[in-house]
């Protein structure tokens, strides 16, 4: 089974996101692997031990920082990585769906895993559009992945609770939600292990497209409106919460 | 397991004669073998073959430690129950129990064969982890944020001085001050990012500044110093960490380094020297009881409190540190010091150490209450109305406890923050 995850270096939400001009500032924010892609490695490496084969994980590198995410993603249980020295973190995820199309066609995958979305898509279609590209068929919000021969038995998950279960001939691409476990810890010694033992292939960057979307203007959002905080006993607070529904209408 | 050994014969004799002496006596089952024969030793070889996890098969089972044993207190623990434990069937490795133990020493100080539990739990716990083993959730997290972000809270590197802002006195970076100082004031994790840590931190600085020493802080260069990851088993975290504290730490000239918290002590000062750096260290209760002299008439205002103080494991046990902090307290004019039952040497854990800070909801799961919330009861039980401490776990931790216990009227008070109310009189 030839198992490739693609996955996106993208800034860190975890702090203020810097503005610079009409883009983010990339100098002075921090670069993590999206979280979706942290599930999807897991899911990726969960096929491979559940029916062999070997996992390759391709990036673009956005900021000359991805080897760490790929020695991480290694020290999982992925087998090969790869990296496109894209070199621009403002790359788009079209422009980046793109490189990465490129970058797996060569690896004749017979899965490609992908986050299902990343906090710096406008429109989460890295997995679709590489799908596009590979002439695969593509499924999206899977929480869990199990593969026979030539066919994938997924799960998807739909809004208000629901799921279904599709079965998918292979080749196809898969929007991870989530992976079928928790992503599992991999000890920072065998990192660093990873780290000086790997080879990490690099690959040119091929084929320029674009969402055909500018930026104007970018801000942080204005605060506007504020929470009230509701004190008192638990009474007090429930027949407060009573009167504002009621005077709101709601109840 | 099933049991390698066949059950023992009786073991009573009504007769028994030794080298021709009739020795018969209610006390004869000693002439045979007990029935600890029954059981088989692998899985307590399988922990003792870890390199220093060895003391784990010293044990005679005299439980000594149990008496002690803080978790125990809450629970049903201590080396001598783990140890039996695993001679009855339990793999350690993938155990609950394997996570309990907070590595507070307390057994070990009154082990007779010196079963060491500070070293036998990092070791089992790493191989715990390197074998893909059941790892708490909470306590994986604060690895991969101090791996990521430079520190447990996952909070960004680049906000690590974003505290000074507001602390009231000048504080100098060293990488901007470009001169040595007398004093690198290592502010610490909690200290730098936790709301509560942060008015400790801001305390220091005042004090600091009142006495006129001459010191500077690393600012965004200053990484977590990873102790209680090591001894939650992260060794690997534990060098990273390290071999980019001791490069920074060299990079600047500097006569003593001053840390807030013990955990950060017990690194530099007891575990560095193994990784080359072997340069003074120094708590800040150690420190500014050098400077009681000149501290005494800067504390004005008095505090008219009750306070007992909870001596710190990795503070008093693992460093030997018990009176600085004291004498600290007895200094404030208007404060009445009590002591707790189990004081000193025989402190009783917060629960925070090795890697407990992190793991209070799985501990739950398998304790009656924290051990924090029994700290707690404890310290309001003596009719103290401030718990004062000296290490950054602990604010948070007994904040929560007084509050979950009903003992609210106990306010919990880093000694940085009494000296200063002292100084400033709020
Ligand atoms: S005190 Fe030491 S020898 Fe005695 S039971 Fe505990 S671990 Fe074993
Ligand atoms: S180190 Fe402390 S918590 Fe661990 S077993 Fe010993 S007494 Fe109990």
């Amino acid at each position: 089974m030839n198992i490739v995850v693609a996955i996106k270096h993208i800034p860190s939400i975890a702090d203020d996101l810097p503005v610079k001009g009409n883009n983010v500032d990339f100098d002075s924010v921090d670069f993590v692997l999206n979280e979706f892609d942290e599930q999807s490695i897991e899911q990726a490496v969960l096929v491979k031990e559940a029916v062999g084969g070997t996992v390759t994980v391709v990036g673009v590198d956005v900021i000359g920082e991805l080897d760490n995410v790929l020695h991480l993603a290694l020290a999982k249980g992925a087998d090969k990585a790869v990296k496109i020295t894209g070199d621009d973190p403002a790359a788009d995820s079209h422009q980046q769906a793109k490189w990465l199309a490129e970058a797996i066609k060569g690896l004749s995958p017979n899965i490609v895993f992908a986050g299902v979305q990343a906090s710096n898509d406008l429109d989460g279609q890295i997995g679709p559009m590489i799908a596009a590209y590979l002439d695969m068929p593509y499924i999206g919000g899977v929480s869990s992945v199990e593969v026979s021969d030539h066919t994938a038995t997924v799960n998807k998950e739909f809004a208000g609770g629901f799921g279904a279960k599709y079965s998918v001939s292979l080749p196809m691409v898969v929007g991870v939600q989530a992976a079928s476990k928790p992503p599992r810890y991999a000890p920072i010694s065998k990192v660093r292990q990873v780290a000086q033992m790997a080879t990490i292939e690099k690959v040119a960057p091929s084929g320029g497209v674009s969402s055909g979307l500018s930026f104007k203007k970018m801000a942080p959002p204005v605060v506007t409106g504020h929470a009230e905080m509701i004190g008192g006993s638990s009474k007090e607070v429930a027949a407060k919460i009573v009167e504002l529904l009621k005077s709101k209408g709601l109840a | 397991m099933a049991p390698k050994f066949e059950k023992a014969k009786a073991i009573e004799k009504e007769h028994v004669v030794v080298d021709g002496i009739d020795v018969s006596g209610h006390w004869n089952r000693m002439f045979e073998q007990r029935v600890i024969t029954e059981y088989t030793p692998e899985l307590i070889e399988k922990i003792a073959d870890l390199p220093n996890a060895e003391s784990f098969a010293n044990c005679y089972q005299c439980a000594k430690c149990v008496a002690v044993c803080p978790v125990d207190v809450v629970g049903n623990y201590g080396p001598r129950k783990l140890y039996r434990y695993a001679q009855t069937g339990m793999d350690l490795t993938e155990a609950p129990e394997l996570w309990l133990c907070t590595t507070c020493a307390n057994c070990l100080r009154v082990c007779p064969k010196e079963v060491n539990m500070v070293k036998i739990m990092p070791a089992v716990r790493e191989q715990a982890i390197l074998e893909g083993k059941f790892v708490p959730a909470e306590l994986q997290q604060a690895f991969e944020n101090t791996a990521k972000s430079g520190n447990p809270l996952g909070q960004p590197q680049r906000k690590r001085d974003a505290w000074i802002q507001n602390a009231g006195v000048p504080i100098p970076i060293i990488k901007d001050l470009g001169r040595p100082v007398d004093v690198l004031w290592y502010v610490g994790s909690y200290p730098s990012y936790h709301p509560r840590g942060i008015d400790a931190a801001s305390a220091a600085a005042r004090i600091f500044t009142a006495l006129g020493i001459d010191f500077a802080i690393l600012g965004k260069e200053e990484k977590d110093d990873a102790d209680s990851q090591r001894l939650a088993g992260e060794k690997g975290l534990f060098e990273m960490m390290t071999e980019y504290n001791i490069e920074t730490f060299n990079k600047y000239e500097w006569k003593e380094l001053v840390v807030t918290g013990p955990h950060e002590l017990n690194a530099f000062k007891n575990v560095y020297p193994k990784y080359g750096f072997e340069r003074p260290v120094v708590h800040y209760t150690t420190f500014l009881a050098r400077y009681l002299d000149q501290l005494k008439p800067l504390l004005k205002h008095p505090v008219n409190k009750k306070i007992t103080y909870h001596d710190p494991c990795y503070l008093g046990r693992h460093n030997g540190e018990y009176e600085a902090p004291r004498k600290l307290l007895e200094a404030i004019p208007g404060v009445e010091l009590v002591e707790m039952g189990r004081n000193r040497e025989n402190g009783y854990c917060c629960g925070g150490g090795g890697g407990g800070m992190w793991m209070d909801s799985f501990t739950a799961k398998h304790t009656t209450m924290r051990l924090s919330e029994k700290r707690a009861m404890e310290a309001a039980s003596t009719g103290a109305n401030v718990l004062a401490v000296a290490c950054p776990f602990e604010v948070s931790r007994f904040e929560d406890a007084v509050k979950s216990t009903g003992n609210e009227h106990v306010g919990v008070l880093d000694i940085l923050e009494l000296l200063d109310k002292s100084m400033r009189g709020e």
